[in-house]
């Protein structure tokens, strides 16, 4: 049988848009009292709020995440071997646990300025619970997105690419703005498409600043005003502009070609920064690795000291093993899926309107990151519940079946995060040529065969960062795991949520510390894939 | 190879045996280590086994309506009255005759229609910075509105609940207009914009970025532990009045009975468990909260902030207001 494309697209979207679609179902109930008072008195703060946030962390974000990635995958530099790693520990963090650090080293409360105060007499210090303040810390929690996928798109380019245009007669400089730079456009744009995708359907960070966004008015709508439909309705706006966003993202890389000389890997020319330029740079990389990662490392290691001795006990392995769990396997089913999905945008397309409707839908399937975790929670809840239910009143099941199950959860973070691993898959593929393909047909290498012997290969890198994206990811989610846990299996994620539901922050720092050492893992092993790349 | 996936995937399943009618199943949005200790507590005592899973009430209720009734949970416990007026609203829980409860639980602390029962009090109260405020100078939350605290307040987030009670309970006791004034007042006087939580709002008096905050009495007992040094002072407000108004604003942390239980015997009895003089100080006091029944004290670093009067409004009027409350936040700019 020929393999359609949508034979792959189609399931795999169903498992995000049946989820999607209860939420969006809620827009048949329009609660008008509500509507009314969101509209009059909550929308017009948040919307511009959010869409300052928007920009702000995406600026934020690709300014981080592109400088150093170029620096650490063009250029050598001292230290550039352990920033080329270090740099993507901020993934580790919950970003709201960093926001919470943030807040009590620089709020008036705050460590620095309660000693500048008292030894200084210094009162006049930026406020940091302010848009610019929030707009840091994300920044700086989610640049790790951007650097990942960039520095996976300049590695990809090869040295070549530059020594060819160097050798046309550009500068450095000139050939970064004007090669580089654009053709690590799918990368950049995947990994800020993540970012943004993260920044909306933020609600821990912004909580933590009293930021009030589209997401808290989401929870405001549900847990103050208790209408989940008002909630829903209002995840569904986020939803369609998150859909719009990423159809323009395509549409940027429409008809461009972005493949690279498939014979890039050769023993790698880099940059080299000497004397000041190379301390600059150092600089830079350490203020970023410390500001994002030592900083607030610093204080929950010193937190986690105070409780350890009352709160470690042998529960500990259980929850470390269980996060593991659901993270590894889920990296691996959401790579997996995200792999199908791209690939199947490389079988033969079969028209151009039929090709718009498969990136359509394999689009809408990667919507599930931008909508806030509880809201996607209930969206996945209600139908396993309803299909529980029918076993239970027509054969005869003694109690649920699919509720509080491993494969349920699986599913769930299929749906929430499809996007994260699809970004870098789909990069990735965009920069093997059709003639790859066409090379590979030519010497009897099809189907399968030439996934497993031509692409994949190709794609090591890609296929890394998007697992590991996808693990740290999952060790980090909350409303899903709580909501589709089995009774009495607590995960460490659970573990921070049970601390900071009333508000015992130091206490949180425990299970915190125990994601970041857990989630050190894939980051260590997608180093070594990312360098194994360069070197061979 | 397969064969172990297979039973990873099924794990959930295997470690969920088919639930026995001695059992009792518990949704909680109170957390793990404040209710697990009772559990354990109450099946080594009674032999019956009881299985919770946490979460955030609006979660937990969107769980139990889609389940409907198969549901597996016995008792929707949480943290506010409000939740549990809701979630009575709702048709999710059950009406409970209980002697015992009624008995060992005042009114004002549990359903008029027995849906659900108050098992510990949280008092929301006045925090101030010994240094700047005499406690003379403070009376009732009514009168942190005035002008002489202006930019001399501090108050934590709308959205919480903590919040939205107190507020429902003064809309009910001055009616909206009046409240409305009472808020813009509160408003003008911040110091600073609204802090994340309450810990963090006692902080900024104490760093006299503020000198007086609005507070539930555990996060004071919970900060002055470990920092016992902060000059920060307890105040009941309301005390002297004689109307509506008069008493402290207390909510509750409860339980009801769900609509579709499969053990609600069981679950009474846990109930009934839990508001006994025996459970009612484990049950308070890992939180340094108020037991709900009379005949018990609290622990003693509670009784040392002293007694105080109640506001005897029944709490489920924070529940039927709060959308209310929130919404009047929402228009006085009160973030």
């Amino acid at each position: 049988m020929r393999l359609t494309p949508w034979l792959i697209v189609l399931p795999i979207a169903l498992v995000t848009l049946i989820p999607v679609a209860v939420v969006v179902s809620s827009l048949a109930d329009i609660d008008q009292e509500i509507w009314q008072h969101l509209w009059q008195f909550v929308l017009p703060e948040l919307l511009v709020n959010t869409v300052w946030l928007v920009l702000g962390v995406g600026l934020g974000v690709t300014l981080l995440g592109v400088s150093l990635a170029w620096l650490t995958a063009a250029c050598d530099y001292p230290g550039r071997r352990f920033f080329s790693w270090a740099l993507l520990l901020p993934l580790a963090l919950p970003a709201y646990v960093t926001a919470f650090v943030w807040l009590g080293l620089f709020d008036f409360t705050g460590a620095l300025p309660t000693w500048l105060r008292e030894n200084w007499n210094l009162t006049a210090i930026p406020e940091v619970r302010s848009r610019g303040g929030v707009i840091l810390v994300m920044s700086l929690a989610l640049y790790p997105y951007v650097f990942l996928t960039a520095r996976a798109a300049f590695q990809g380019q090869g040295r070549r690419l530059l020594e060819a245009s160097q050798a046309l007669g550009l500068t450095r400089a000139q050939a970064f703005w004007q090669v580089a730079l654009p053709m690590a456009r799918p990368g950049i744009a995947a990994g800020l498409l993540l970012a943004i995708m993260e920044t909306l359907a933020d609600f821990g960070t912004v909580s933590v600043f009293n930021y009030n966004t589209f997401t808290t008015a989401i929870y405001k709508a549900w847990f103050s005003l208790f209408s989940l439909p008002a909630a829903a309705q209002l995840a569904s706006i986020l939803i369609f502009f998150v859909f719009v966003l990423a159809l323009l993202e395509y549409q940027l890389r429409a008809n461009r070609s972005y493949a690279a000389s498939t014979r890039a890997a050769t023993a790698p020319t880099r940059i080299v920064l000497d004397g000041w330029r190379g301390w600059l740079a150092a600089g830079w990389s350490l203020k970023v690795f410390v500001l994002a990662f030592i900083l607030p490392m610093i204080q929950i290691a010193l937190w986690s000291g105070d409780v350890f001795a009352a709160d470690f006990d042998a529960r500990y392995w259980e929850f470390a093993w269980h996060s593991l769990l659901l993270s590894g396997l889920g990296a691996l089913l959401v790579g997996a899926l995200a792999l199908a999905l791209g690939y199947a945008q490389r079988l033969p397309p079969g028209g151009g309107l039929r090709f718009t409707a498969l990136h359509f839908t394999t689009r809408l399937a990667t919507l599930g990151y931008a909508v806030p975790g509880a809201v996607l929670a209930v969206g996945i809840f209600i139908p396993i519940a309803w299909l529980d239910n029918l076993f239970i009143d027509h054969f005869g099941a003694a109690s649920q079946i699919l509720g509080g199950t491993l494969a349920v959860m699986l599913l769930a973070y299929a749906a929430r995060f499809l996007a994260v691993s699809y970004g870098p898959v789909d990069s990735g593929l965009a920069r093997i040529s059709r003639g790859v393909d066409e090379a590979a047909q030519s010497l009897g290498v099809v189907g399968t065969q030439r996934l497993w012997r031509v692409h994949l290969p190709m794609l090591r890198v890609s296929l890394l960062t998007a697992a590991a994206l996808t693990f740290v990811d999952i060790m980090k989610e909350l409303p899903i795991t709580l909501m589709t846990r089995p009774f009495g299996w607590d995960t460490l994620a659970v573990r921070v949520f049970e601390m900071t539901s009333e508000g015992e922050w130091e206490r949180a720092a425990l299970p915190a510390l125990a994601i970041v050492v857990v989630g050190l893992l894939p980051v260590w092993l997608l180093t070594k894939g990312q360098d194994h790349a360069i070197a061979c | 190879m397969k064969n172990c996936l297979a039973r990873l995937l099924l794990i959930g399943v295997l470690s969920v045996p088919a639930i026995s009618s001695a059992e009792v199943v518990v949704y909680s949005a109170r957390n793990e280590q404040l209710i697990k200790p009772l559990f354990d507590a109450y099946t080594q005592e009674t032999g019956v086994a009881v299985k919770f899973v946490t979460d955030k009430e609006g979660p937990l209720m969107a769980r139990l309506k889609a389940e409907g009734k198969n549901t597996p949970a016995d008792l929707f416990m949480t943290v506010d009255a409000g939740n549990l007026w809701q979630a009575a609203n709702k048709g999710l829980l059950q009406s409970v005759k209980s002697k015992t409860l009624q008995a060992n639980i005042p009114d004002h602390l549990r359903d008029p229609d027995n849906e659900w029962f108050g098992l510990s009090v949280r008092a929301r109260t006045l925090v101030y910075n010994k240094n700047t405020v005499k406690p003379g100078e403070l009376s009732t939350y009514e009168d942190l509105a005035n002008v002489k605290w202006k930019n001399r307040l501090c108050l934590r987030t709308s959205k919480k609940v903590y919040n939205q009670s107190l507020v429902a309970m003064m809309i009910w006791e001055h009616g909206e207009g009046k409240t409305e004034d009472i808020l813009k007042g509160w408003v003008a006087n911040l110091a600073t914009a609204p802090l994340p939580d309450d810990t963090k709002a006692m902080e900024a008096v104490a760093a006299g970025q503020c000198d007086v905050t609005v507070v539930n009495t555990y996060y004071y007992g919970r900060l002055m532990e470990k920092k016992p040094n902060l000059a920060l002072g307890i105040f009941w407000p309301n005390q002297g009045l004689k109307n509506k108004a008069a008493g402290v604003h207390v909510n509750v942390s409860g339980a009801g009975v769900t609509k579709h239980a499969k053990n609600p015997q069981g679950a009474i009895k846990l109930l009934e468990w839990l508001a006994s003089a025996k459970a009612q100080n484990l049950y308070a006091d890992v939180n340094l909260e108020y037991p709900v029944n009379p005949q018990v004290q609290p622990d003693k670093t509670v009784t040392a902030w002293g007694g105080f009067k109640h506001n005897l409004i029944n709490v489920a009027e924070a529940g039927k207001l709060q959308a209310k409350a929130t919404m009047l936040m929402d228009r006085v700019g009160y973030k």
